[in-house]
């Protein structure tokens, strides 16, 4: 493994965890390899998606300084990067300043690279490495746009889909089905005229397609009801553990990492490899 | 894939000129490159754990208060503390000549004025991400 340390990684020291994601962010195959070289480790996954601006990373913040109590708590910040130059402008840790400080709390920034409003294939690795090393949630934030709310539906254990008033684009929320990828609803700036009637209008949206789901309201910057937000997460997780639920979601996240990590060796092949292997594949589909 | 250039910028202190930071932070972006950008007001050693966490190639000042002077040898302390010594440190502002030599013997890297194009700046993080 190129200059990395397994043993600094398996102690959990943070320059080479650092290392370590900054090679599964370019190398997917080096970064297979890094990650099966670790235990697996009891972890979950918690994403965060919604309109831009809405509060993910104020958020974000808040609930890992909560956790952080208790736990290592890691936090991956998604921004997108330009379809043109490829370079990216990643802001959310300007609002990430109270766990900045936190050592209990571990925070990386990341660019969607060339998917388009998605996530970067390579995130399934970066978040499974942060479980293998220790931190018991790791939070996902990105922008609810194009791709992406699929994408955090198939990584995280947990949606939190946030919204807040006044942004003009809750009603697009609503017609586009992505109210079926949250498990919570979080209506972030209570403080704000709206936010009350934007409640009501997602819980009307939830009755009628008969989901059964918490929408809570918060403020972000006063960390008004946070901690009961931090009560429903746990609430959810206990469930989704009860119920067994929770290996079905580890299964989905392994199957769409391996998915993500072949069609990235797939890319590598020539094209005489590539039409051999759709010979195959027919095989297995039975021609479809 | 090319290895990206990642780089950090942030404003050290109380200074709240940000708008250099933001003007090269998009540069370095359309330049190709992946910017994080960490706000105002930073404590040195929140700088140098950023940098850390982030692993970036580059760490970029940004100080129009005058207080560089104070303010570069905490960063440099923090970042070697924290095992990151040898990543290399723009600065950028209003920074005297003196100043700057200064600043230079100290370790940092490079010392941009104002009217430095941008071009200039982007090709010099170029240069040492190899
Ligand atoms: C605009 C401005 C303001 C705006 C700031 C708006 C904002 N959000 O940024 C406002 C009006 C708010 C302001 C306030 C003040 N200002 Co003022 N301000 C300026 C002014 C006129 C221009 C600065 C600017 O934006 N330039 C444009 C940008 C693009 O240029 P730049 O920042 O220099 O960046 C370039 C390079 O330096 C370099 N660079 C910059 N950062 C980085 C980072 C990296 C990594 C790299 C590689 C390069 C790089 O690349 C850029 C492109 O070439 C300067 C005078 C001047 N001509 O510089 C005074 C100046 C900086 N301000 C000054 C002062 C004193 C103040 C106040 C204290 C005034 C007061 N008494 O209230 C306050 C303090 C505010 C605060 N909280 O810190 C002094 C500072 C004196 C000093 N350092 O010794 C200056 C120099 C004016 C003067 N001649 O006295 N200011
Ligand atoms: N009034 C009010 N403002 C808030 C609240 N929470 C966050 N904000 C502000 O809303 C703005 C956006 O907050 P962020 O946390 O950056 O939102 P985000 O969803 O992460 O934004 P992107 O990552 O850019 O999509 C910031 O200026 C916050 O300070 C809140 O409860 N009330
Ligand atoms: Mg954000």
């Amino acid at each position: 493994m190129t200059e990395l340390s397994l043993e600094k990684l398996k102690a959990e020291d943070v320059k080479e965890i650092s290392k370590a994601l900054t090679i599964i962010e370019n190398d997917p195959i080096e970064a297979k390899k890094i990650v099966g070289a670790l235990d697996e480790k009891d972890y979950c996954v918690i994403g965060l998606t919604g309109s831009p601006g809405s509060g993910k990373s104020t958020l974000t913040d808040r609930l890992a300084s909560l956790f952080s109590l208790k736990e290592k708590i890691g936090i991956i910040a998604v921004d997108p990067s330009s379809p043109f130059t490829g370079g990216a402008f990643l802001g959310d840790r300007i609002r990430m300043k109270r766990t900045s400080r936190n050592d209990n709390v571990y925070i990386r920034s990341m660019a969607s690279r060339g998917k388009l409003g998605g996530l970067s294939p390579s995130i399934y690795n970066a978040v499974e490495l942060l479980g293998r090393c220790g931190f018991k949630k790791v939070f996902v934030e990105t922008v609810g746009a194009g791709q992406s709310e699929t994408d955090i539906a198939n990584l995280a254990d947990i949606v939190l889909l946030v919204l807040a008033p006044g942004l003009g684009d809750e009603i697009q929320m609503l017609k586009a089905g992505i109210m079926e990828i949250g498990d919570i609803y979080v209506v972030n700036k209570m403080d704000i005229e709206g936010a009350s009637r934007l409640k009501s209008r997602i819980e009307a949206v939830l009755d009628f397609s008969n989901h059964r789901k918490d929408v809570i309201l918060t403020d972000g910057i006063k960390g008004t009801n946070l901690e009961e937000l931090a009560r429903l997460i746990e609430k959810e997780l206990q469930f989704l553990k009860e119920s067994g639920k929770i290996d079905e979601k580890r299964k989905k996240r392994k199957r769409f990492n391996k998915l993500n990590t072949v069609f990235q060796e797939l890319k590598e092949l020539p094209d005489e490899a590539i039409d051999r292997l759709v010979e195959e594949l027919k095989k297995l589909t039975g021609g479809r | 894939m090319g290895k990206k250039i990642k780089v950090l910028i942030a404003k050290p202190g109380l200074d709240g000129h940000d708008r250099g930071a933001k003007v090269v932070a998009m540069a370095l972006r359309d330049a190709g490159m992946e910017v994080i950008y960490t706000g105002l007001r930073q404590s040195p050693e929140d700088i140098a754990k950023a940098a850390l966490q982030e692993d970036v190639d580059v760490i970029g000042l940004s100080i129009l208060s005058g207080a560089h002077m104070k303010l570069c040898p905490r960063v440099l302390e923090f970042m070697k503390q924290y095992g990151i010594g040898e990543k290399p440190v723009f600065v950028g502002g209003i920074i005297p000549e003196d100043d700057a030599l200064e600043l230079k013997k100290m370790g940092i890297f490079e010392v941009f004025g104002p009217g430095t194009s941008l071009e200039k700046i982007i090709d010099s993080m170029r240069k040492i991400v190899k």
